[in-house]
C-alpha cells in the first residue's frame, strides 16, 4: 500500500534516524517538565499525581532569587560592554590593515577555541598575583574576554557580506568617519550585533567554571547555586527551576530567530540562500567552516533535490 | 642632502600627516579598547600560567622550589622520582571519552545533516535545523541534570528495563548502575554535543552539488559507491571540522564528567578543578596540565588549517 504524499511519517531510514534523534534531543527536557509537576513526596521516577508543589518551593526560595540576580546583572553588563567594545573590534579588524593583524586576530579568537578551563584558571592566577579582591565585578572583567571574541566574530562574519561602497558614498557626500560609521554601518550591522549579544548573554548565563574561579565568596551567580545542589543528587525544585530556564532560553533562542527573521525581510538583498546556516555557525563561533574550500557553486534548481530523494 | 627613495617614502606634506594621525586614531579607537581588555585578561594571564607551571610545588601560600619542568616530567617522565602513572591514565580517558564522542556524533550526525540537507521537505528544512539545535541554547548543566533523573538506579532507564524484564517472558535485562559511569559520561557527551555536529555537517552538505550525483548515477554508479566516492569526499572538509570541534570541546568538558561521571570518570579538566578549587591545591601541576591541554587544542587547530589549506591547493 503507498502512502499519500502528504504523510508525515519518513520514508527512508535517515528519516527515521533523525526522527529518532529528536527524540535523543528533547526526550530528557521533556522527562525533567514531566517529573517537574509530580506531586511526589522525595523523589521518585514513579508518577504520583500532577502537582504545583515544586514550583511554590521553588518561589519560597531566596537564596535562588538572589544567585538569579547576581547572574543576570553580571551577563547584562559584561554583554552591554562586550557588544560596544566587539563591534569596534570587528569594524576595526575589517577596516585597517597594520603589522601584527594575524596575532591580534588569532587571539580575539582563542576564547573561542581553548577550552574554558584553562581560562578560568588563568584569570584565577591572574586576579591572585595582582592581588585583585574576588568580587563580582571580576566575573563580569572575566566573562568579557568570551563575549567579546562571540560578538566580534558574529559581526565579523556579518561585515564580510556588506556592501563596502555604501559607506564610501556616504564618505563622498561629505558624512564624517563617525556619521558614516552610525548611520550607515551600525544599521547594517544590527542584526548581527544583536544575535551575537543574545549568544554571548546565553554563555554568560550558562557559564560555570570561569564564575567559581572568578566569584569569591563576594557573588554566587545561578549555575555555581545549581551546581553545588545537584552535584550530591536529584533535588525535585531544581527540576521546577530547569524548566523555567529552559523556557527562558527558548524564549530568547527564538527572539533570536525572529529579529534575524526580521532582519533579513527588511535586507534582503544583503541575505543569501543559506544565510540561516551562516549565521548559525557563527553563532556557535564556527563561521570559518563555510570559508573552507567550496568546489561547487550551489545548484539553484530547487526541484533537483528531489529526485534523490 | 639628496633624499634617497627610502627617506622619501616617509616625507609627508602636512596634510598627508594629519590624515595618516586622523587613520591611526580611528585604528586605535577601534581597535585598541578590546585589544587591552584581551591581553590583559586573555594573554597575561596565559603567560603567567606558563611561567608558574615552571614552578614545581607552588601553592598559595608556598613559594615551590624554583624554575624547572618538575610539574611536566611528573606527568610525562616515567623517569622521574615524583612520576605517577595516574596523570597518563587521566589524559588518556579524556582523549577516550572524547573520540567516543566524536565517533558517535559522526555516525549518528552524518545521517541526520545528510537527510535535512537532501530529503528533507524543503519548506521546513530550516525550521528543522533551528529545532535540532536549539536545545544548544539551553544551560549544559541543565541538560546534564536532566541525565541525572533519567540514568540514575530508581531513575526512568531502570524503570523501563524493569518493566520490559517483567512484561517479555523470557527476557532477562539486567538493571545497571548507569549512572557514574564511562557509559553515562559518553551519553551525556554525545547528547551536548550531537548539534554541533549536525550543524556543521548540514552546512557542508547543503553546499553539496546535486548534479554531480546525479551525473555519477547516470554513469552507472550505485547509490554505496556515489555516497563513498563523491558525498564522502565532498563533504570531507566539513567532517574534520565538526570531528575536530567535538573532540576539543569534549576533551575540556567538565560539567558532563563531573555529574554524570563519578569518582572513577576522572577527566583532565576535572583534575586541573581539582588542583585549584578542591583538595589537593598544587597549583604549579595544574597550570602545566592546563598548558598541556591548550598546546594539545592549538595543535589539533593549527592540524585543520593545514589539511584545509592542502585541500584548497589540490583544488587549484
Amino acid at each position: 500500500m503507498r502512502l499519500p504524499a502528504f504523510w508525515p511519517l519518513p520514508r527512508t531510514w535517515q528519516g527515521w534516524l533523525t526522527t529518532a534523534l529528536f527524540a535523543f534531543m528533547y526526550g530528557p527536557i521533556l522527562v525533567l517538565t514531566v517529573y517537574s509537576f509530580n506531586d511526589s513526596i522525595r523523589y521518585t521516577s514513579v508518577w504520583q499525581g500532577f502537582s504545583l508543589k515544586w514550583y511554590e518551593s521553588l518561589f519560597q526560595d531566596t537564596r535562588i532569587f538572589r544567585a538569579l540576580q547576581d547572574t543576570l546583572f553580571v551577563a547584562i553588563v559584561a554583554v552591554a560592554i562586550s557588544s560596544v567594545l566587539g563591534t569596534l573590534m570587528a569594524i576595526g579588524l575589517a577596516k585597517y590593515y597594520f603589522p601584527g593583524k594575524g596575532v591580534y586576530r588569532g587571539v580575539s579568537y582563542l576564547p573561542l577555541i581553548i577550552p574554558d578551563i584553562s581560562i578560568a584558571v588563568a584569570t584565577l592566577v591572574f586576579l591572585a598575583s595582582m592581588a585583585i579582591p574576588l568580587s563580582i565585578w571580576t566575573i563580569i572583567a572575566a566573562h568579557m574576554v568570551f563575549c567579546l571574541a562571540y560578538i566580534a566574530v558574529v559581526v565579523s562574519s556579518r561585515l564580510g557580506s556588506l556592501d563596502p561602497n555604501l559607506e564610501e558614498a556616504a564618505l563622498d557626500l561629505g558624512a564624517t568617519p563617525a556619521q558614516a560609521l552610525i548611520q550607515v554601518l551600525l544599521p547594517q550591522l544590527m542584526p548581527a550585533i544583536v544575535a551575537g549579544c543574545l549568544l554571548a548573554f546565553v554563555l554568560s548565563v550558562d557559564d560555570l567554571l570561569i564564575s567559581s574561579f572568578t566569584a569569591g565568596g563576594g557573588a554566587n551567580p545561578l549555575p555555581l547555586e545549581i551546581f553545588s545542589r545537584i552535584r550530591n543528587g536529584v533535588k525535585p525544585d531544581m527540576n521546577a527551576l530547569s524548566v523555567l530556564l529552559i523556557l527562558a532560553s527558548g524564549m530568547i533562542a527564538a527572539l533570536g530567530e525572529y529579529l534575524r527573521y526580521k532582519g533579513s525581510t527588511t535586507m534582503a538583498e544583503q541575505f543569501k540562500g543559506d544565510d540561516v546556516c551562516a549565521i548559525l555557525l557563527s553563532c556557535v563561533g564556527m563561521n570559518w567552516v563555510n570559508d573552507l574550500p567550496v568546489r561547487y557553486p550551489d545548484l539553484q534548481d530547487p526541484g533537483a533535490n528531489r529526485r534523490f530523494r | 642632502m639628496t633624499a634617497s627613495p627610502t627617506s622619501k617614502r616617509w616625507h609627508f606634506s602636512p596634510l598627508e600627516l594629519s590624515q595618516q594621525f586622523k587613520r591611526l586614531l580611528g585604528a586605535l579607537t577601534l581597535l585598541a579598547p578590546s585589544g587591552l581588555w584581551l591581553i590583559l585578561f586573555l594573554v597575561l594571564p596565559t603567560l603567567l600560567i606558563l611561567d608558574i607551571s615552571l614552578v614545581p610545588g607552588l601553592r598559595p601560600g608556598e613559594s615551590g622550589d624554583g624554575y624547572g619542568l618538575g610539574n611536566y616530567s611528573r606527568v610525562f617522565n616515567p623517569f622521574d622520582a615524583a612520576f605517577d602513572s595516574v596523570y597518563l591514565q587521566v589524559i588518556g580517558r579524556s582523549l577516550y571519552y572524547a573520540t567516543g564522542t566524536t565517533l558517535a556524533c559522526l555516525l549518528m550526525g552524518f545521517p541526520v545533516a545528510y537527510w535535512l540537507a537532501l530529503m528533507a521537505p524543503r519548506r521546513w528544512r530550516n525550521f528543522l535545523v533551528v529545532a535540532f539545535i536549539l536545545p544548544l541554547w539551553t544551560s549544559s548543566l541543565l541538560r546534564a541534570y536532566a541525565w541525572i533523573s533519567i540514568l540514575r538506579p530508581s531513575g526512568l532507564l531502570n524503570s523501563f528495563i524493569g518493566w520490559l524484564s517483567s512484561g517479555l517472558p523470557g527476557v532477562q535485562l539486567p538493571e545497571q548502575a548507569w549512572l557514574y559511569s564511562s557509559a553515562a559520561v559518553l551519553i551525556g557527551l554525545t547528547y551536548n554535543f550531537l548539534p554541533y555536529m549536525v550543524l556543521i555537517l548540514y552546512a557542508s552538505l547543503e553546499k553539496l552539488d546535486i548534479s554531480l550525483l546525479e551525473a555519477a548515477a547516470d554513469l552507472g554508479a550505485t547509490p554505496r559507491q556515489t555516497f563513498w566516492q563523491v558525498t564522502v569526499p565532498q563533504t570531507l572538509p566539513g567532517i574534520a571540522a565538526g570531528c575536530l570541534l567535538v573532540f576539543i570541546t569534549s576533551m575540556g568538558d567538565f560539567v558532563v564528567p563531573t555529574l554524570l561521571g563519578g569518582a572513577s570518570s576522572m577527566t583532565i579538566s576535572r583534575l586541573i578543578y581539582n588542583q585549584f578549587l578542591g583538595i589537593t591545591r598544587n597549583w604549579g601541576l595544574g597550570s602545566a596540565l592546563s598548558m598541556v591541554m591548550i598546546l594539545a587544542v592549538s595543535m589539533m587547530i593549527a592540524l585543520l588549517l593545514k589539511y584545509g589549506d592542502r585541500d584548497s591547493v589540490k583544488e587549484a
